[in-house]
């Protein structure tokens, strides 16, 4: 009876199907992660403008405390993730490889680490007043983007949401935060639902859930309170499902128009952690100062998820899980799309969601020759966005830029590597098309 | 974690499909091997000789071509060994050897390197080849000898040890293809003997059956698009069969022309040749619906008996063209002019 319900299942036109390398821990409950002797907090955890710090060196801060403040509305508040001493406030390493500014916190080894608590936001409030608390949670899309969460929720005059999307795709290989999140937080996921569709006026909301988590959707279904109007939708296994681009095409049968926003189709989409940690962070007036992530890969030796002090630095992390000897690759977020660490002196941030470390042997099929590209056509086959990876990885080889970004779309690729991961001639296309992307607005913004 | 240790920086995605070109054309090789292996069985010596010189002339001409230019040998893709293998299996049997190999060096010097080696070649190397050799010696590469032949294990024909620069000479029992018998006698082969491949033609033109036992796994491997034989078939069968019905006379029944000559052979392995053809689903569909209709069309009222080959050169010929055609509409381009 599965495999015939299967075929039902919803999902959208092309992907790929990478293998899951989630069963090692999507059945472990999550635990919770020592404090690092010294924290790095980076003050630019979002995209948007770095956050301005309103502690000095030598401070003693409780667990909870603002220690950044909003730099304008592109922008959100940071909190201190323990309770303890302000070493530093000074640069430091951050994932893009650039230097960022950050606060270094030395948690009290004998504190006990409660929590402070702020002014609550009631559910009563006003849409404009929750904006006001989300922006002042610090919560940002802890899916991966991190795209500050009240920004996306401002909705403009004339503008409206119909629809608000969970999602619990979690289509990434290896993660399994959003998995666990959803098991051991739905009471905490409908109370930030609950928010969401006050502020965004939506008539109902649809959390989905990929068929390879049967026992979240069952869980979530069984604890839908009977006051919301909405479903839980279990959608095909396939990469990139949870891009919110391919559940609008899943889900509703919408597409957000090309350089165009959600709201144009009246549809807002919102990881599903994101809507716990509102559903956690508002009520009790509080900021972000942990999140999920999956520690997995096949060089970790302890494995599992971990409710993680945000700037906890990666090389404690990686130490206190325990590597193989042979550990090769270490990267922030999972397989597809994420970065490799350019350091072990970076931190985990708001917007991570899983750290996965490789072995040689692992990482060794990535270092197969590159052949010339023999127009399989696997990669217009896996495109999500219907683009023509081959003939743009073509272009790019050869700087041609302009023709890229005009005649064959570019700056719609939103770089979910599908088509790199099919490649048999193992092209880099997506890592040519980022540079590719990159030179356009280059030349953009000279032009402008 | 010991220090000292040096972690690797890539970019995303860290991992790959498996699947790898060397990996594919190995397949193709594979899927080939049971129409080989019935060529040899059909045409004994023959056969084998025809197919050995025709691989060997173009895995040696890519080997030496690659010392020439002081680049690394590409002979470990196995593509070069797929063009000679389907290059030997459109010849006549009986084709001199020295034929063979001249054509072999054609294959993959004009057909292959000089557009820039794999990936860039506009035609498939093998039909390349082959071409040549039919405007060259149009009269070898139509004499075709029998097969299952008494003593083709022991003994070769005449024509095929012909000195270089010679012109061959025929044993009284060459035959006619059911395609030249169907168009200079209008004589009709049994269906049966066709697709069991029990009559003369070239190579590997003859078993159906095998051929699309190697297609067939090839497809289910992903690693042929099945959309090119399927149009090239139907476009055959449909067209064909239109003609059939007209006056089945003067035309050859549909199930005729799907199993003589060429086609087959040429619609599983050839056509779909994934550098040569192309890359969208509409735009396979088209290439194939081209190629099925040429076919028919110069085999019917071409000088020609067979038309397959020109068929997927011209097709070859339209496939970028044709994805630039039927480029598909990227995600939200609706909504971009609904918008604007």
């Amino acid at each position: 009876m599965r495999p015939m319900r299967l075929l039902g299942l919803k999902t959208f036109r092309h992907g790929v199907h990478p293998p899951e390398s989630k069963d090692e821990t999507s059945g472990l409950p999550i635990r919770q992660f020592p404090f690092a002797p010294l924290l790095i907090i980076p003050l630019v955890q979002h995209m948007g403008a770095p956050s301005i710090p309103v502690v000095e060196e030598g401070q003693e801060v409780e667990r909870g405390q603002r220690i950044g403040r909003p730099d304008g509305f592109m922008s959100v508040s940071m909190h201190a993730p323990a309770s303890g001493l302000v070493r530093r406030v000074a640069l430091a390493p951050s994932i893009t490889g650039r230097m960022v500014p950050a606060v270094y916190l030395e948690p009290f080894p004998g504190s006990t680490q409660e929590i402070e608590n702020g002014t609550p936001c009631p559910l009563d409030s006003t849409p404009d007043e929750i904006i006001a608390a989300i922006q002042d949670a610090g919560v940002v899309g802890l899916g991966g983007a991190a795209f500050p969460t009240h920004v996306k929720l401002k909705i403009p005059e004339g503008k409206f949401v119909d629809t608000l999307i969970i999602n619990g795709v979690e289509c990434e290989p290896f993660l399994t935060t959003d998995h666990r999140v959803m098991l051991e937080e739905s009471k905490d996921i409908f109370t930030g639902i609950r928010y969401l569709l006050k502020v965004t006026g939506a008539e109902r909301v649809i959390i989905a859930v990929e068929a390879n988590k049967p026992d979240a959707a069952e869980h979530l279904r069984e604890t839908f309170p009977a006051d919301l109007n909405g479903s839980v939708e279990v959608l095909q296994v396939k990469y990139p499902q949870g891009a919110e681009k391919m559940l609008f095409s899943a889900l509703l049968d919408r597409e957000v128009p090309s350089r165009g926003l959600p709201l144009d189709i009246h549809a807002l989409c919102c990881n599903v952690a994101t809507a716990a940690q509102l559903g956690q962070l508002l009520p009790r007036g509080r900021g972000i100062q942990e999140r999920v992530i999956t520690v997995t890969g096949p060089a970790v030796k302890r494995k599992g998820n971990y409710r993680i002090p945000i700037g906890t630095p990666l090389r404690f992390l990686l130490e206190h899980v325990g590597v193989a000897d042979d550990v090769n690759r270490v990267f922030l977020g999972g397989p597809m799309m994420g970065a490799t660490a350019p350091s072990l002196e970076v931190s985990i941030t708001k917007g991570t969601s899983g750290v996965t470390a490789f072995t040689n042997t692992a990482a060794e099929r990535t270092h197969s020759p590159v052949y010339p590209c023999i127009r399989c056509g696997y990669c217009v086959d896996a495109c999500p966005i219907f683009l023509d990876p081959s003939t743009l990885g073509r272009l790019a080889a050869t700087e041609q830029f302009s023709t890229m970004a005009d005649e064959y779309n570019l700056m719609d690729c939103f770089e979910c590597g599908s088509c790199s991961f099919v490649c048999p001639s193992h092209i880099p296309l997506v890592q040519r098309f980022r540079a590719s992307k990159a030179a356009v607005r280059k030349s953009k913004a000279g032009a402008a | 974690m010991a220090s000292g240790k040096t972690l690797e920086i890539r970019t995303s995605p860290h991992i790959l499909s498996g699947y790898s070109v060397d990996t594919i054309m190995f397949n193709v090789v594979l899927a080939l091997l049971p129409v080989a292996g019935f060529c040899v069985f059909a045409f004994g010596l023959a056969g084998l000789l025809t197919l050995s010189v025709a691989v060997v002339s173009c895995v040696v001409t890519e080997d030496l071509i690659c010392r020439a230019t002081s680049k690394p040998s590409t002979v470990g893709d196995w593509s070069v060994t797929i063009t000679g293998l389907l290059y030997g299996l459109t010849l006549p049997p009986g084709l001199p050897l020295w034929m063979t190999a001249v054509g072999g060096v054609i294959c993959v010097a004009l057909g292959k390197t000089l557009f820039g080696g794999l990936g860039y070649n506009t035609f498939n190397p093998a039909l390349v080849g082959r071409a040549v050799l039919q405007a060259a010696f149009p009269v070898a590469m139509t004499s075709w000898i029998p097969g299952f032949a008494a003593g083709r294990f022991s003994s070769l024909p005449l024509s095929t040890l012909t000195l270089p620069f010679t012109s061959p000479e025929y044993d009284a029992i060459t035959s006619a293809t059911p395609l030249a018998l169907w168009k200079f006698s209008r004589e009709a082969t049994a269906t049966s003997d066709l697709a069991m491949g029990f009559i003369s033609g070239s190579a590997g033109e003859t078993s159906s059956v095998f051929i699309l036992i190697g297609g067939l796994y090839l497809i289910a491997r992903n690693m042929m698009n099945w959309r090119i034989p399927a149009a090239i078939f139907a476009s055959v069968f449909v067209f064909s069969g239109a003609l059939y019905l007209v006056d089945p006379t003067r035309y050859a029944s549909p199930i005729f022309m799907l199993f003589s000559g060429g086609l087959m052979l040429g619609a599983t392995f050839m056509a779909t040749d994934m550098v040569s053809s192309p890359m969208t689903s509409r735009g396979c569909y088209l290439y194939g619906a081209l190629i099925g209709v040429v076919t028919i069309v110069i085999r019917t009222w071409g000088g020609l008996p067979e038309g397959v080959m020109y068929a997927i050169l011209l097709g070859n010929a339209f496939a970028p063209h044709l994805d630039r055609w039927t480029r598909p509409t990227i995600y939200g381009a609706k909504g971009k002019e609904a918008a604007t």
